[in-house]
Order: structure tokens, then C-alpha cells, then sequence
């Protein structure tokens, strides 16, 4: 009877060890799926385009790695830096990122996404597989993510590839483009930043 | 003479862009992502803006109209203008040593041109053949390891490569079926004017089916120019790829620097 007791006692202590092992990770389709469903409520509800351009900033916030995103789009030019530039970039990036993103997402009025599959790359990225479901206006549209798992209790968006075209490595190509047509001139970036964002 | 000019031109711009690939592999195969010289910049970009008012005089509005149209008009004419196109692929197919997809994009164009109507109608998908990929001789070059050269935009015809532009050339000399019967030989049944109208019918047809994206990137560029000319060096890369993996056409070296957490 004590074997039995003792017995149970240790399977259940096993199952709420292994449940809280797993308790604060998430699987990176789960969230990709949960993040599309939270944007898609906010473009369909009856709100203002404002205001839905304020809640879709506010979960990109959470779910996006905006200062990683940053610094890739930097490229080259990261290294050369000093810390005050890179805190006035990260600051610049980020009013830059929030504004064309939420203007891109705030057209579409109720998104259907439905995540197909993953791939997991290594400890740090995950591929998430995606498709726009077609309408009479447009064709259907494939969409990746990737997905920045390094601490898998919180997973963060880095890149979305639309039908095989990363939006990163567009946005680090046309950065590397304004400053290398200004001589290599960083400030050049910035203005053409604080420009956008005005 | 026409043609020992183009082919004189074929040549030369060949051999520019096998030296330029030294080592031998193609740089595909080696999951990285060169960067194409912009080396003619300032003409490009004179062109992209010529470009520009083109299309805000021509192609956007007629796109706007083309949209508008019924869906089983616009369908059918994009259907149409993809079974022109086969007579490009399926040749491309071949020398690329893609045997099926040249068997099976030739059923679809014979099934398509006899039972659904001169390509109105994409019987051949009803009848379970794979997805329709277009290929022409810029990405033949390509998947044989030729480089891309500089980058190029055309008056009216947009983005290119000097591998793209050579690699259409070859449809003016002999390399489309479409353009032999049409623009290329005086035949009875179609003419120049069959040729022109079904390019610039392709031209619309990508037009209406992309106004959304391309507004919304030209509102959300700092630079158009740069984002235009980034996303299609992409697009082709990923075409000559054909990969159905997005993970074999993305750089990942980039990212593995960044640590955020």
C-alpha cells in the first residue's frame, strides 16, 4: 500500500515538473497563429483607422523584435556606430518600423492567414510557414516568418518573407542605398528616418 | 544583319559574365547572396523615373479599368497570356533538363489550346497537373552559373539584368514560338500588331494583380528605387533557384550576428 502511495506521489510530482518545464514555452506556429488572429480582430472590428493603427502598433511591440530587425538592416554600417548613433537609430528605427508597418497592415480589412508548417533552423530561428487566403482582388500569398526563438518563453518576430521576398533584407538594401549614395554618410540615414516619421 | 548584331551583342555579354564568376560554383548553390553592381545607376534611375510617369500615365489607369472587369474576363485573359507563355518555358524546360516539366507543360499547352479554347479556359489544372512555373532563357543562364552582370531597368519594360536582357533577346531570335508566328515571320494568320498587344496585355496583367503592393511600397519607401530594384534581384534569384524551400534562398549568416536576448 506505501509502494502504491509512494508510487503516485512520485508520477504526479513528475507530471507537474514536466508540466512546468513547458509551461512558459511556445511553440513558434502557436504564435504565429495567435499573433495573426490578434491582428486580425483589431482590422476587423468597427474602430477608427487610427485607433486600429494604435492597438496593431501596440501588439507589434510585444511580438516583434524591433531592435534586432534594426540592427540587421543596418548591415555593414552597424560596426561603425558609436553608442550614441546607435541609441538615436534604435530610436529613429523604431517610430520608422511601427509607422510603415501599421500603414501596410491597416489596408487590408480582415486578413485570413492559416499557418501550414515550421522548420526549425537551429536553437535561434524557427520557419514558420503561412498562407494569405486568396480573394477576387488578389491571388493567394505565401508568407514565412521567421521567428527568433533564443529564449522560447518569448518568442520574436524577425523577418516576413511575402512569396519568396524578405521585407528585412528589402528594407537593409534600400538602407545601405540612401547612405552609400550619400558617401557612406550615416547622418543621411537618419534624415530620410526623421523625414519619414514626421 | 539584325541578327549578327544580337548575336554579336549575346556573345559578348556572355563572356563578361562567365569571367565575373571565377570560382566555378554557382552562387546559388553556395546559400549566399551576392550583391548585383548597380554599375549604371544614375541611367537607371532616370529610366526608373521616366519609368514611373509611364505608368502613371498608362499602365496604372488601364489597370484600374482592367481591374474593375469581370473576374472571368480578367481570368481568362491572364490564362491566355500564361499559355503564350509556355511556348517559352517548355523550351527552357529542356535545356534546363527538366524532362517532366517540359512533358507535362506541353500537355497542359495542348490541352489548354484545343479544349480550353486558345488558353481561355485552365483545363489542364482541373485535370490535376502541377502548378504552372514560367521560366525563359534569363533563368536558363542563370541555373547554368551565369552571373547577373549589373543590374538594368529598361525603358517601359522595368528591372532587369544584362543575364536577363541577353537571355531575352533570345526570344527575338528564334527561342518563342509565339513571337516566330507573330512579330518574327509574315504569316497569314497573326500579325505584329498579335505580338505587341499581348505584351502589353502582360504588362497590365501583372499590373492590376500587384496596384495594392506596389502602392503601399511606393508610400512606404524612403527610396523606391532601391526597394524595386532589391526585391527583384530576389525574385529572380529565388525563380532560377526553384526552390520550394524558402530557407535554401534566404542568407542566414546576417542574422546569427544579432542577439537581442
Amino acid at each position: 500500500m506505501k509502494l502504491k502511495k509512494f508510487l503516485t506521489f512520485i508520477t504526479f510530482f513528475l507530471i507537474i515538473l514536466s508540466f512546468n518545464n513547458n509551461s512558459h514555452s511556445i511553440e513558434p506556429s502557436i504564435f504565429v497563429q495567435s499573433t495573426v488572429n490578434r491582428a486580425s480582430q483589431v482590422l476587423s472590428n468597427k474602430s477608427s483607422k487610427e485607433e486600429k493603427i494604435e492597438s496593431l502598433k501596440s501588439i507589434a511591440k510585444e511580438t516583434v523584435d524591433i531592435q534586432g530587425i534594426g540592427f540587421y538592416t543596418l548591415g555593414k554600417y552597424r560596426k561603425n556606430l558609436n553608442d550614441d548613433q546607435i541609441k538615436k537609430y534604435i530610436n529613429l528605427f523604431e517610430q520608422y518600423f511601427l509607422k510603415s508597418f501599421a500603414s501596410r497592415l491597416a489596408e487590408y480589412s480582415n486578413p485570413e492567414i492559416e499557418v501550414k508548417s515550421k522548420e526549425k533552423l537551429n536553437e535561434n530561428y524557427t520557419m514558420v510557414t503561412s498562407v494569405l487566403v486568396g480573394t477576387s482582388q488578389r491571388p493567394e500569398v505565401k508568407i514565412d516568418w521567421r521567428i527568433y526563438t533564443k529564449n522560447p518563453d518569448s518568442p520574436k518576430i524577425r523577418d516576413l518573407i511575402i512569396e519568396g521576398l524578405s521585407l528585412a533584407r528589402t528594407q537593409k538594401e534600400e538602407f545601405a542605398s540612401i547612405i552609400d549614395s550619400n558617401d557612406g554618410n550615416i547622418n543621411a540615414l537618419f534624415s530620410s528616418l526623421k523625414e519619414f516619421v514626421k | 544583319m539584325r541578327k549578327f548584331i544580337i548575336i554579336s551583342i549575346l556573345a559578348i555579354t556572355f563572356t563578361f559574365n562567365v569571367n565575373a564568376d571565377t570560382d566555378g560554383e554557382n552562387d546559388l548553390s553556395k546559400n549566399n547572396t551576392p550583391q548585383v553592381k548597380d554599375c549604371f545607376e544614375k541611367i537607371n534611375r532616370a529610366t526608373f523615373k521616366f519609368n514611373q510617369a509611364i505608368d502613371g500615365a498608362i499602365f496604372k489607369p488601364v489597370a484600374k479599368v482592367y481591374r474593375v472587369l469581370p473576374s472571368p474576363i480578367r481570368s481568362g485573359t491572364s490564362n491566355i497570356l500564361d499559355n503564350l507563355s509556355n511556348l517559352i518555358t517548355i523550351p527552357n524546360n529542356i535545356l534546363q533538363g527538366e524532362f517532366k516539366k517540359a512533358g507535362e507543360n506541353t500537355g497542359r499547352l495542348v490541352v489548354n489550346t484545343t479544349l480550353g479554347i486558345l488558353g481561355i479556359f485552365d483545363v489542364a489544372k482541373n485535370m490535376g497537373l502541377t502548378e504552372y512555373e514560367k521560366e525563359d532563357y534569363g533563368q536558363t543562364l542563370g541555373a547554368m552559373g551565369v552571373g547577373e552582370g549589373c543590374y538594368l531597368v529598361l525603358p517601359v519594360l522595368g528591372p532587369s539584368t544584362i543575364r536577363d536582357t541577353a537571355g531575352s533577346f533570345a526570344n527575338m531570335i528564334g527561342g518563342d514560338g509565339w513571337y516566330n508566328v507573330s512579330a518574327g515571320k509574315d504569316t497569314q494568320h497573326f500579325s505584329d500588331f498579335d505580338y505587341w498587344g499581348s505584351r502589353g496585355a502582360q504588362g497590365v496583367d501583372f499590373r492590376a494583380k500587384n496596384i495594392d503592393s506596389i502602392d503601399n511600397l511606393e508610400k512606404n519607401s524612403m527610396d523606391f528605387y532601391a526597394s524595386v530594384r532589391s526585391l527583384y534581384l530576389q525574385d529572380r534569384q529565388q525563380k532560377i533557384a526553384n526552390s520550394k524551400t524558402i530557407t535554401e534562398t534566404q542568407n542566414d549568416g546576417d542574422w546569427e550576428e544579432i542577439e537581442t536576448q
